[in-house]
């Protein structure tokens, strides 16, 4: 498990928009998984896609880590955000925008 | 691996004694639901806070015997 914590924490320092999902950002095979990429390239955010469905490991990993239960897991310069609901709430209320320009992410 | 609307309302009344509650079913399989919860326990909290008091309500049975749960906190003024 240390070991798996430490593949994830490389993950969050080494991108600044990490979603842990089912699937990929081309493939998604989950459809909470989609919205968040979808909100994500909708926003022109850069995101490193990691695909919890290849590595069962990191999949029980990632959620002890986060203490969350459901993937997908979206993280912004190192910070956990929440799941797919969480996302889509913040896009909506335009949160999620000013949040990632803040960050100097995507471009004000 | 599935879970009656009545069992996911129990458990979310246990935990938010005030709460409207509104549960609706995305499909008709007991597997895929949207909760709406509006409670004063979530008042002051952050929607981070709020969604882990969920989680932490359903005990456990979120990524694993429940497939797909739609959650909408709201704080109840």
């Amino acid at each position: 498990m240390k070991e798996k914590f430490e593949e994830i924490e490389g993950y969050i320092k080494n991108n600044d928009v990490v979603l842990f999902m089912k699937g990929t950002a081309l493939m998604p095979q989950c459809g909470f998984s989609n919205v968040v990429c979808r909100i994500l390239d909708m926003l022109g955010a850069k995101f490193k896609d990691v695909n919890i469905l290849e590595d069962e490991a990191l999949r029980q990993a990632i959620k002890e880590y986060s203490d969350w239960p459901t993937i997908p897991q979206l993280y912004i310069k190192g910070e956990f955000i929440g799941g797919c609901d969480i996302a889509k709430e913040m896009y909506e209320s335009g949160e999620l925008q000013e949040l990632l320009k803040s960050k100097d992410i995507i471009l004000s | 691996m599935a879970i009656a609307k009545d069992k996911l309302l129990e458990l979310i009344i246990k935990e938010f004694e005030d709460a409207e509650v509104k549960i609706t079913a995305l499909v008709d399989d007991g597997d895929h639901y949207e909760v709406e919860i509006c409670s004063s326990k979530f008042n002051g909290q952050s929607k981070l806070k709020q969604h882990r008091m969920v989680n932490d309500a359903l005990e456990g049975i979120l990524g694993g015997k429940l497939h797909a749960l739609s959650i909408k906190t709201k704080p109840r003024e």
